[in-house]
């Protein structure tokens, strides 16, 4: 056991790359990710097809959503109680979900039921029927969500703060839609969503466990490979965002409740911009890093002022938010407001200190072995994919990660954060 | 050997359990204590909680601002965690990093510093997380039905206990309560990962072996009488979704009825998942699924069994469908516990939840982490033995096993109805 806090023992060869991760294109389209792990009887089964909520009209906002959900609900071969007796029989499970780009999904079982989930996950793709007391059933369900939404101030605030960055852009709108466009789709929209939109074009799907790697591709080529759809569009390109003019502070109210959520910040880079490495250290010393970072030390630790208080950097295909979270009493949220204003002029103008910086390299190197542990490794297959960040991308991860230095991270920060130009979303009594 | 677990008694009392799992070059840590909210009495409701945040403060050896870099730098994780019966502290580290965690948690076994000025920053955090779970609807119900339900045993409040004593509590309230449960004769550490179990016995020897036992913490003995009649009970908040909670008496974990009982709560509700990393599967086959959220009585159904040392609550949870009355779902749900009162359930229905309960047992293999929480886990209600031999005791379980505890725990006269009624009827603005 070694004591040397500087040494970085962990070797870059034991991480997923190119010569044990398989990927194989099929003739139609759909990308097969396979990584084969032994050490539980277990497999996962994840991926994406490019139904996302781009696509989603405003007035019916929630659509890809809501088809993504009732996928499950019953298709040519099996009802509802069919589908899901199938799959809890066996301790298995199944889930699809509609996000901003894509309609993803995620199952996983013992490897012994590996066939029964891709059959159950090739025919809620392929043949849904969309029944009508299912549609019904489930909008029900659905509208009792977003009920329990309005009253959550985290979800509220997240919800407020998004509105007020993304303005006029598609990352302002909630995937799950709001109440009067949830009513307003119909049974006809879902089957004329799904007619469109699914398709193996752009399909992704990675597999993860006890099974061979030819086995799994095997077995997904006889269910979805003779899969086309012809008249599937490609997802629209993004439009450019407008940045903030100033700082723009919108307030939720929630009566009766107990405690405020706080949700301030800016929107940081996409995935693939050159400086994500570097924004995403300089936010893991903002509010990540030990008990959440600067942000933790000043709000929680010194103040004593919330339970939780921590920074988020999401970048995805486009610019996600860069945010700071908090829980506070409602007596304190301008003093908290004003205290992390005070933290992030602080970052931008004098950025990171060469220690900060380096504590936060060896944490996102050193923690790599422990995410990529189990078969959560799927999500990984699924980033490398997406970001097409390359097979090698986990080995060379040590050395990009190593290369960010203070002053590239504080140049991300003057970047994508300007104090003057925020916005402060709140949400409470 | 891979799966051999050692297990001994230090001379001080420790109780060590070990493991080698060499499938990834990571080392799971944990300490437990026989110490949580069972062990609090009125004045000092949520004392071991609060305890438990003030070992993240530091000692002298690891001041906190030393202590909460340590981890993260070397890429770990850790985290801590105080329930009914045990508080919890682990780190989970690249193998050659462990050493770290055996030496931290050794150290703040007895020199925490209980610092008067961090006790006064974090009680207003602590406050402030109570709020946070005053927000949410189940938390206020749920608390009203677990202290209507225990009267008597300590099982009464929440673990996070009542904001009069998190107002009230002093320093040697708190300190007094660390140095009285955290010695080591009331201590469990589990280990699992990729180490030697000589040499890491050895270091744990060197490690925790001076540390002197103390006088073996006195237990509150107030069981609590068997209850003579159904408390039905409301709360009102804001929100516009009503929630009805069930409480049953539910025997200790040790009780060979438990295990009948798990089957039953399988079928009625879907299984309950004790895994703590690892999640569970959905419940939409289940008995209750299909009698409530099939018919629209409700939007969704869950039920929650716990290990506990001794006899606590099952619970059934509903949330009402927004066009239905509390009242008629109830009305269903009894009618399904009356059926499975008065009829068999089938071989195959038995057989079922076995093999939910081994995939959920495989998912939770995945992770060095949830092998090592089990470890330890299972020691503080039960032996490790309970866990190894769980499956094996489930499969024992027959249809006339599951009919007769049916009968005999489900009864109407023993349990608590609780309805959270919504003040809101419309979305706030």
């Amino acid at each position: 056991m070694s004591r040397n806090r500087q040494s970085q023992t962990v070797n870059p060869q034991s991480f997923p790359g190119p010569d044990d991760i398989v990927r194989t294109v099929l003739s139609n389209g759909i990308t097969i990710l396979c990584r084969t792990n032994f050490n539980s009887p277990s497999i996962v089964v994840s991926g994406y097809v490019q139904a996302g909520a781009l696509f989603d009209p405003d007035e019916k906002l929630g659509l890809a959503d809501f088809t993504a959900t009732a996928l499950m609900r019953g298709t040519q071969g099996r009802d509802f109680q069919g589908i899901y007796d199938a799959l809890e029989s066996v301790g298995a499970s199944l889930g699809f979900s509609g996000r901003t780009h894509t309609a993803s999904f995620s199952g996983r079982a013992l490897a012994e039921d590996l066939p029964l989930l891709l059959d159950l996950l090739s025919e809620a793709m392929r043949q849904p029927v969309f029944p009508d007391e299912q549609v019904e059933r489930l909008r029900a369900q659905w509208l009792t969500g977003l009920a329990i939404r309005a009253q959550d101030t985290s979800d509220m605030a997240s919800l407020i703060f998004d509105q007020i960055v993304y303005d006029g852009h598609p990352y302002g709108r909630p995937e799950d839609g709001f109440p009067e466009t949830v009513q307003a789709i119909t049974r006809d929209d879902l089957v004329d969503f799904h007619r469109r939109h699914y398709g193996p074009k752009g399909m992704v799907i990675a597999i993860v466990g006890a099974v061979e790697p030819e086995d799994a591709v095997a077995q997904v080529t006889s269910v979805l490979g003779d899969w086309q759809n012809p008249g599937q569009p490609d997802t629209p390109p993004l439009p450019p965002l407008e940045p903030l003019g100033e700082t723009v502070r919108r307030h939720h109210a929630i009566p009766g409740k107990s405690q405020a959520d706080i949700v301030m910040g800016t929107s940081g880079p996409s995935r693939r911009d050159p400086d994500y490495l570097a924004a995403s250290l300089g936010n893991s010393v903002l509010g990540q890093f030990g008990l959440m970072g600067r942000i933790g030390d000043v709000v929680r630790e010194r103040s004593g002022l919330a339970y939780y208080a921590y920074s988020s950097l999401s970048a995805g295909i486009g610019p996600g938010g860069w945010y700071v979270s908090a829980g506070v009493n409602p007596a304190n949220v301008q003093k908290a407001t004003d205290l992390i204003v005070e933290e992030l002029k602080r970052f931008v103008e004098r950025g990171v200190t060469a220690e900060e910086l380096l504590d936060s390299q060896t944490n996102f190197v050193g923690r790599l072995p422990l995410s990529l542990e189990s078969n959560a490794v799927a999500g990984a297959l699924l980033n490398i994919e997406r970001y097409d960040l390359g097979l090698d991308y986990y080995r060379r991860y040590p050395a990009l990660v190593h290369a960010v230095t203070p002053e590239s991270v504080l140049a991300a920060a003057r970047k994508y954060i300007h104090p003057d130009k925020l916005a402060i979303a709140t949400a409470g009594p | 050997m891979t799966d051999q677990l050692t297990k001994t008694t230090l001379s001080n009392g420790l109780q060590v359990l070990l493991k080698e799992i060499h499938t990834a070059p990571l080392i799971s840590c944990w300490l437990w204590y026989r110490v949580g909210s069972r062990d609090e009495v009125p004045g000092r409701t949520g004392v071991s909680h609060w305890v438990e945040h003030m070992q993240f403060k530091g000692t002298p050896q690891f001041p906190a601002s030393v202590l909460d870099k340590a981890i993260s730098r070397e890429g770990g994780v850790w985290n801590a965690f105080t329930y009914l019966d045990w508080t919890t502290y682990f780190e989970t580290m690249p193998a050659d990093k462990i050493d770290l965690s055996l030496r931290l948690e050794a150290d703040r076994m007895v020199n925490s510093a209980f610092d008067p000025d961090e006790v006064a920053s974090e009680r207003t955090v602590v406050i402030s997380e109570r709020e946070g779970n005053e927000n949410e609807p189940l938390f206020r119900l749920g608390e009203v039905v677990q202290a209507a339900a225990f009267r008597v045993h300590s099982y009464h409040h929440k673990v996070i206990g009542d904001l009069a004593d998190l107002h009230a509590m002093s320093r040697d309230d708190l300190y007094n309560h660390y140095r009285t449960y955290y010695v080591p004769n009331n201590a469990v550490m589990a280990v699992a990962g990729d180490f030697e179990t000589e040499a890491m016995l050895a270091r744990i020897q060197e490690l925790y072996g001076p540390i002197p036992a103390g006088a073996d913490p006195a237990r509150l003995a107030r069981p609590e009488p068997d209850q003579r009649g159904e408390i039905r009970l409301s709360v009102e908040g804001p929100g516009e979704t009503t929630y009805v909670q069930l409480a049953y008496r539910f025997p200790a974990a040790t009780a060979p009825d438990f295990f009948p009982l798990t089957v039953l709560d399988s079928l009625m509700a879907g299984p309950s998942s004790l895994n703590m990393f690892g999640g569970g599967i959905s419940n939409k086959t289940s008995r209750l699924y299909r009698a409530l959220v099939e018919k629209e009585l409700a939007v969704s159904v869950h039920g929650g069994a716990q290990a506990t040392i001794d006899p606590y609550l099952y619970t059934i949870t509903m949330t009402i469908h927004p066009q239905r009355k509390a009242e008629d779902a109830l009305t269903a749900l009894d009618d399904e516990i009356k059926r499975v009162q008065d009829e068999p359930v089938s071989p195959d229905e038995v057989a079922r939840a076995v093999k939910q309960a081994r995939a959920l047992f495989a998912y939770g293999s995945e992770s060095v982490t949830n092998q090592a929480f089990w470890m330890g886990y299972a020691e503080m209600f039960a032996d490790y033995d309970w866990f190894l031999t769980y499956l094996e005791k489930l499969a024992e379980v027959t249809p006339a096993d599951v009919q007769r505890v049916a009968q005999q725990y489900l009864r109407p006269q023993s349990r608590v109805v609780g309805t959270y009624i919504p003040t809101n009827t419309g979305e706030a603005s």
